[in-house]
């Protein structure tokens, strides 16, 4: 008996290139994030919208390495780290992967900024870490990297301290893709940008998205910036992921009263 | 018979001032520095008769060194005569009963302060260096924690973000004194503060560096014949001091580090900073028969090992 062979839809071919699973995070008591799994496949966007202390943030931070976790499994589908739970791995190779396949955008700039160091500067560190040693190609890439988040260059020499608040975000995201790294996090990257300056930032996030294929994750607390930015959308709530689904979908015809509640919520 | 009688008579003080004790754990802690060049060893840095940061460090390591058959060269600043240096060696000789010297080729121990003399090092000759400072990772690490985790990971990125900076706002390294450098393809060492002109000779020398910081409580070591290399990038090299248009006034030498002198009338005359090498040179003036070592820098200043220095001449660097 010959079965008929269909293609199967693109997203099944195409595996995730970001998952975890059951990614759990305590702080003494307080269960911060409670087995939140996370998919993001190739040149999607996936946002996590949810109040203030939901673990949105918590999340990210999870994902970045940047904290241990109390639980879960993390995998990037990439040659050199192929079944490799990258929760398991020491200190030094976690840096690795830090460095070379994961960038971060934090709200805050001073967390990912060093003020006292040029901004083209901030952006070679990222090469440095990885270990270019000529001043050359560093210069030449954090131009590169600068002209492709719309940053001035004729001000890629000033100290980051000195420059606007879109500015510093920009730097951000240049350093976050110097290295073209296979998963980007944004962490309310356009909050306390003014109207204006978000609408440009967010030019450039939705530029960036289609040029690079890499999986995106942002964090915001934005309905309006997710429902432009994010092709699949995470509620949470508690720690919990309360509701997900396609942005529209979610956003349109909530079915979690919680989500109902924060759609409507906006002014 | 009295128990006077069968013990050793009485001594003032203990053979090279410390106590057996204390040797043995310096003499251990130098042999692990040497296992792992350019690591930072601790060890119990105890009191002597000068006080801390007046080169108690290197002081340590040379009575716990010397034998009565070593011949010992104290310098500071390049200088033998210095106040330091004599109070130094007048206490080593005294302790330990070794023979004293000015001649760098003839000393078996050689500690120092900020200088490597001119004249190369053979085998079997030992420079101790004094060290203010062993962390270079200081200025842009101020956390001595995370500084050690860097060196346990060799993460030294923000060593080379400073000589990033440096080349944008300066066009130069501005490094001085005491410029990192890379032992032996891992562990990045101060080599305490001398001179950029220096630096180059710890690189496969034959000699043996130990460098030891008493404040601070940490030694390290540069064994024979292990690599040193200044940090650099692989297109803007690292320089030492231009010594060009120098002419020592005692003795007409050139292309050999020295010490600016200002005069009266707003110029500067230039002297020899190796006191040592200069009486030498002057010695040789006057006629007599003297026996001067080769130099690491030759009469044109060209480095003893050729394609070390890989750049003598200012770069321009483009932005």
């Amino acid at each position: 008996m010959a079965a008929t062979m269909f293609d199967a839809p693109r997203l099944v071919i195409t595996r995730p290139l970001l998952q975890a699973r059951g990614l759990v995070k305590r702080y003494g008591r307080l269960t911060a994030v409670d087995g939140v799994d996370v998919t993001v496949y190739p040149g999607e966007m996936l946002g996590i919208v949810g109040e203030s202390g939901s673990g949105k943030s918590t999340v990210l931070r999870l994902l970045n390495l940047e904290e241990a976790t109390d639980g879960g499994e993390y995998y990037l589908d990439l040659p050199e780290y192929d079944g490799v739970n990258l929760f398991d791995l020491d200190r030094y190779h976690r840096r690795e992967v830090r460095i070379n396949q994961i960038g971060i955008v934090y709200q805050n700039p001073h967390l990912g900024l060093r003020m006292r160091t040029t901004s083209s500067g901030n952006v070679a560190e990222r090469l440095i870490m990885a270990g270019e040693r000529t001043f050359a190609t560093l210069r030449r890439t954090a131009r590169e990297s600068l002209a492709v988040s719309e940053f001035p260059l004729d001000r890629m020499d000033d100290l980051p301290i000195r420059l606007s608040g879109g500015m510093q975000q920009r730097v951000q995201l240049a350093k976050a893709i110097a290295l073209k790294p296979a998963a980007l996090l944004l962490d309310e990257p356009t909050t306390g940008l003014d109207v204006s300056v978000q609408a440009l930032v967010l030019d450039t996030l939705i530029r960036l998205r289609r040029e690079l294929r890499i999986a995106t994750v942002i964090v915001s607390h934005d309905l309006g910036v997710i429902r432009t930015l994010a092709d699949r959308v995470m509620v949470m709530r508690r720690g919990c992921v309360v509701e997900q689904g396609l942005t529209d979908q979610v956003l349109d015809d909530p079915q979690h009263p919680y989500t109902q509640q924060l759609v409507h919520a906006k002014l | 018979m009295k128990l006077a009688e069968l013990a050793a008579p009485r001594q003032d003080y203990s053979y090279g001032f410390l106590d057996a004790f204390a040797k043995r754990e310096l003499r251990r802690r130098m042999l692990k520095a040497i296992a792992i060049p350019g690591y930072q060893v601790t060890y119990a840095s105890r009191e002597l008769p000068i006080a801390r940061g007046w080169g108690t460090g290197g002081l340590q390591v040379t009575l716990s060194l010397a034998g009565p058959d070593d011949v010992l060269k104290v310098i500071d600043q390049g200088a033998d005569d210095s106040v330091n240096a004599a109070n130094l060696r007048r206490f080593i000789a005294r302790m330990t009963g070794v023979a004293t010297t000015t001649d760098a080729c003839r000393a078996t121990i050689i500690q120092s302060r900020h200088r490597v003399p001119e004249e190369r090092l053979r085998e079997r000759q030992a420079l101790v260096l004094q060290v203010p400072d062993p962390e270079p990772l200081r200025h842009v690490e101020p956390n001595m924690s995370r500084a050690r985790e860097m060196h346990a990971d060799a993460d030294y990125a923000l060593m080379w973000l400073s000589l990033y900076e440096q080349l944008v706002r300066f066009k130069q390294f501005i490094g001085g004194a005491s410029y990192p450098v890379m032992v032996h393809q891992r562990y990045l060492m101060s080599p305490s503060p001398i001179p950029r002109w220096d630096t180059p000779t710890l690189h496969q020398a034959p000699h043996l560096t130990l460098l030891s910081a008493g404040r601070e409580k940490r030694l390290y070591a540069v064994p024979p014949y292990t690599d040193v290399y200044p940090i650099e990038f692989a297109d803007v090299h690292f320089r030492v001091e231009s010594q060009a248009d120098r002419v020592c006034a005692n003795t007409g030498a050139a292309h050999k580090y020295m010490d600016e002198v200002p005069q009266p009338d707003g110029t500067s005359l230039f002297r020899l900073s190796d006191t040592g090498y200069a009486e030498k040179l002057i010695k040789r003036l006057r006629g007599e028969t003297v026996k001067i070592g080769p130099t690491y820098y030759d009469s044109n200043g060209e480095f003893y090992k050729p394609g070390y220095l890989k750049s003598r001449d200012g770069q321009d660097i483009e932005l």
